[in-house]
């Protein structure tokens, strides 16, 4: 039947009778087209590009996909999915843990991790050095033009698993682009809110003569797998980076012993860097004897090598804890009871003089001072 | 680790202070030279003095190849690093080092393209992987370091990488060596000697030591343990009454030094007629050139070099300090102008300085340390019968 | 002066016989062996290595001998603060 037919066909009993045959067909198909784009907009969303461009920054479309496609997709929680400016949560009475750090390591991709597994721990960790219950993670994404969409499904599949290693949720963030060159690919902010459930005061003005130091596992993996990953050394070993959210391992410390004045965990300035904070802010000496400090052999292989002082070499997993005196070999215990802290030590102690500094018992028997770091570890040469 | 962590035994470390504390004359001072910086880094991070008497006192030397290279030096090679299409390479010791105008960390910041490596063929890697820049080495070091530089300046000829060039500052260690022994400032009773320039130059070349000048020099390893027994090795010298060579670090140095390492020197680099060392002033035949026959890896050839001679600052005292006429803690502006994070010198800048060794390490009474790390004083004294 | 450590031979390069693959503690790094005579360091042998560069073959031999030294001395005094002790104790 032709198009004319159906013209011919329309009969004129009533005026609107015929304008109704024709026009049901033609919105017919109208409609049809209509209920295909609407069933295609409430489809889940799917990335095309292989990079990100500019227009994935400007707030628009692209942007939505790419927070729907990627983090959405990774992060999976309520709160996050309702897709709001911010994420709201009843708090519990009593105190709060509030902390914000920003990643930009190189490279990305590391043995034992990569920037976004060090973006969740990182945060846990510094909200579970006040005792805090770690809770939500914000997570601000600073992108670069021409970023591989797959590397950041990448990482938001290892922030994804970190968090919940680490029992917390990523409840809200932010993504914006720059143009290429602006940015070393990924740069990436997370700030934590935690709740803290004790009544403890964990503080670096807190320490006394007499404390204990100890030290949660073996130090220095973090800076050194880093140092050898990118690549311009040409060494090459097994080390990986120790990375780790500390959290459940405070919690047994604390369960266990309550006299801990101050955790701290080594990033960057590794572990000296921490017992130079305490001495400063406790006004006491810091002794550490150097043959109790846990280290790798290829860490102090690849330290050797590079003429740096593993004392100073970041670690990612790994915490500084004073303790009353009294009480460091059942600090010590708890410690080993948990996985995170098999290869714990006590380190050092606390003394009143000579204030401010902090003294190594080298191994050799002798005295040195450890003072804070200058500059970058700059390897010796000559 | 092998050879390194039995040669930093405590036990046998009281073992030998005691022995050493036995020789010691009663009322007699021994001041021993240790030329290498090196040795001044072992020395204060182990915390070696602790084993040594009162009595015994080790001055540090001109022998850290960063601390003495003049400021003008590093603004040629700041120069060098600015001029486009330049990446400059170096030892990470360098980059905080001042210049007339700033460090190499400062001029990077500023723009110029100046990257760490561990190893010059480290550097050639990065000329053969970037064929449009010129790769610039800045070259420094004894002679521990100059057959590394001479082979990969030899790699670099053979491969026919002209977009590859050293900055030479490589001096030597005799002529720094005889203008200690010149000065009049300074009465020393022996040598510890440089064990890994001795790797290269072997032990000869200090014969005009102990024979001209009539002090002994054991040439001495790197562990704290090495130390001690080059001690214990100068004492018995001077209890026997004599002045002679000796070999300590006979695990690694051999007699005449390494033969291959010595030609590749020959082969690219020469003596120049004279050099400023910072501190010891122009001293004639001291430091290295690049050779006429490697000029396409000479930067002094292919870069136009200010070459301007910079004064020292009035306050600084690294001369002094180097010359171990001055301890640290005597110059003027030790611990407040000059400190690690703001250096006057290149004492206080390379890890190796005196200045930076004592003041990172051991600035702090040696008494109230000790009764801090609650360590009896090692050196125990076995009296006399 | 400058930073030497002590590292074993793990091979030599088939390609580059002018290099080696060290073992420092655990971490390897290709050295160049072109400073020593060819054929004086394989597998098992320990070399000095300065900025990617062996400089010395390390003299086992040496390295023992220096250490009985120091054990010598390090008998030398035990025996010298026993025969202390007991003179004390008299």
């Amino acid at each position: 039947m032709s198009a004319r037919d159906l013209h011919e066909n329309h009969v004129t009993d009533e005026a609107g009778q015929d304008e109704h045959v024709i026009g049901s067909e033609h919105r017919g198909r109208e409609q049809q087209v209509l209920d295909r784009i609407d069933k295609a907009r409430r489809r889940k969303a799917k990335i095309r590009e292989e990079r990100i461009t500019m227009a994935h920054g400007a707030g628009g479309k692209a942007t939505h996909t790419l927070i729907e496609a990627v983090f959405l997709d990774a992060f999976r929680n309520p709160m996050l999915e309702k897709m709001e400016d911010q994420a709201v949560f009843p708090v519990a009475e009593g105190r709060l843990a509030f902390t914000t750090d920003s990643y930009v390591v190189s490279p990305l991709f590391f043995p034992g991790g990569d920037i976004g597994e060090l973006a969740v721990n990182g945060t846990v960790n510094d909200l579970a050095m006040s005792g805090a219950r770690p809770l939500h993670l914000s997570a601000g994404f600073i992108l670069e033009e021409g970023f591989a969409i797959a590397d950041l499904q990448r990482i938001a599949a290892s922030m994804a698993a970190a968090a919940t290693a680490a029992g917390v949720t990523i409840v809200t963030g932010d993504t914006k682009v720059v143009q290429r060159g602006k940015a070393d690919g990924c740069y990436i902010n997370t700030a934590g809110v935690g709740v803290l459930e004790r009544e403890v005061t964990l503080e670096a003005g807190r320490a006394r003569p007499g404390d204990k130091v100890l030290v949660s596992g073996p130090i220095g993996d973090h800076g050194v797998t880093i140092m050898l990953a990118r690549g311009e050394l040409d060494i090459s070993s097994d080390i990986t980076s120790d990375t780790a959210p500390l959290a459940g391992l405070v919690d047994t410390l604390l369960s266990s012993v309550d006299g801990v004045r101050c955790l701290r965990d080594a990033t960057r300035g590794g572990v000296a860097t921490i017992l130079n904070e305490v001495a400063v802010a406790s006004d006491v000496a810091v002794v550490v004897d150097e043959a109790s400090v846990p280290m790798r052999t290829e860490v102090r292989g690849a330290s050797e090598i590079l003429g740096i002082d593993p004392l100073y070499v970041a670690c990612e997993g790994r915490m500084v804890i004073v303790v009353d005196g009294t009480q460091a070999d059942a600090a010590l215990a708890a410690l080993r009871s948990h996985p995170l802290g098999a290869g714990a030590a006590i380190i050092g102690e606390v003394k009143a003089d000579p204030p401010t500094l902090v003294l190594l018992r080298t191994e050799f028997g002798g005295t040195r001072i450890v003072d804070m770091l200058i500059g970058d570890p700059l390897p010796r040469i000559c | 680790m092998r050879f390194v962590d039995e040669f930093r035994d405590a036990a046998k470390a009281r073992a030998l202070s005691a022995q050493i504390s036995a020789l010691c004359e009663p009322g007699r001072h021994y001041k021993f030279m240790e030329v290498c910086g090196g040795h001044t880094h072992t020395i204060y991070k182990h915390g070696l003095e602790d084993y040594l008497p009162e009595t015994v006192t080790l001055v540090h030397g001109p022998g850290c190849p960063v601390c003495v290279i003049p400021m003008g030096r590093v603004d040629d090679a700041i120069a060098i690093a600015e001029q486009p299409d330049v990446i400059m390479t170096t030892f990470g010791d360098m980059m905080r080092v001042p210049g007339g105008n700033g460090s190499f960390l400062d001029a990077n910041a500023a723009g110029a393209d100046i990257r760490m490596v561990y190893s010059p063929l480290d550097s050639l890697k990065i000329a053969r992987e970037n064929p449009d820049k010129r790769v610039v080495f800045m070259a420094i070091g004894f002679e521990t370091t100059a057959p590394s530089t001479a082979m990969t300046v030899l790699r670099a000829a053979a491969e026919g990488l002209e977009n590859f060039s050293i900055f030479c500052n490589h001096v030597t260690i005799i002529p720094a060596i005889k203008a200690i022994l010149d000065s009049p400032d300074l009465r020393l009773d022996g040598f510890i000697g440089p064990g890994h320039v001795s790797t290269v130059i072997g032990c000869r070349p200090y014969d005009f030591i102990a024979r001209d000048h009539n002090k002994p020099l054991v040439c001495a390893g790197f562990e704290p343990l090495d130390i001690l027994q080059s001690v214990y090795q100068l004492l018995i010298q001077l209890a026997e009454g004599r002045s002679e060579v000796e070999n300590q670090y006979s695990r690694v140095v051999p007699w005449d030094g390494n033969p291959r390492a010595l030609k590749a020197i020959g082969e690219t680099m020469e003596l120049r007629p004279y050099f400023e060392w910072r501190g010891l002033g122009f001293i004639s035949h001291s430091a290295l050139q690049v050779r006429e026959a490697y000029a396409v890896h000479d930067a002094e050839r292919v870069f136009d070099v200010p070459g301007v001679r910079v004064a020292d600052p009035k306050a600084c005292q690294c001369g002094e300090v180097l010359k171990g006429v001055l301890k640290p803690w005597e110059c003027k502006v030790f611990g407040t102008a000059c400190t690690p994070e703001t250096p006057i010198g290149t004492c206080m800048v390379s890890s190796e300085g005196a200045c930076a060794a004592y003041y990172n390490f051991g600035r702090f009474s040696r008494d109230r340390v000790r009764q801090a790390t609650a360590l009896p004083s090692p050196t125990v004294r076995v009296p006399s019968s | 002066m400058c930073l030497g450590i002590p590292g074993e031979v793990v091979e030599i390069l088939v390609d580059r016989p002018d290099l080696a693959m060290v073992d420092v503690s655990g971490v390897k790094r290709a050295i160049n062996i072109g400073l020593l005579d060819k054929g004086e360091v394989g597998p098992g042998d320990w070399v000095l290595i300065h900025v990617g560069f062996a400089m010395s073959k390390i003299d086992e031999e040496e390295a023992k001998a220096a250490m009985e030294f120091l054990e010598g001395i390090g008998q030398a005094y035990e025996e010298e603060m026993a025969a202390l002790l007991e003179s004390r104790i008299e």
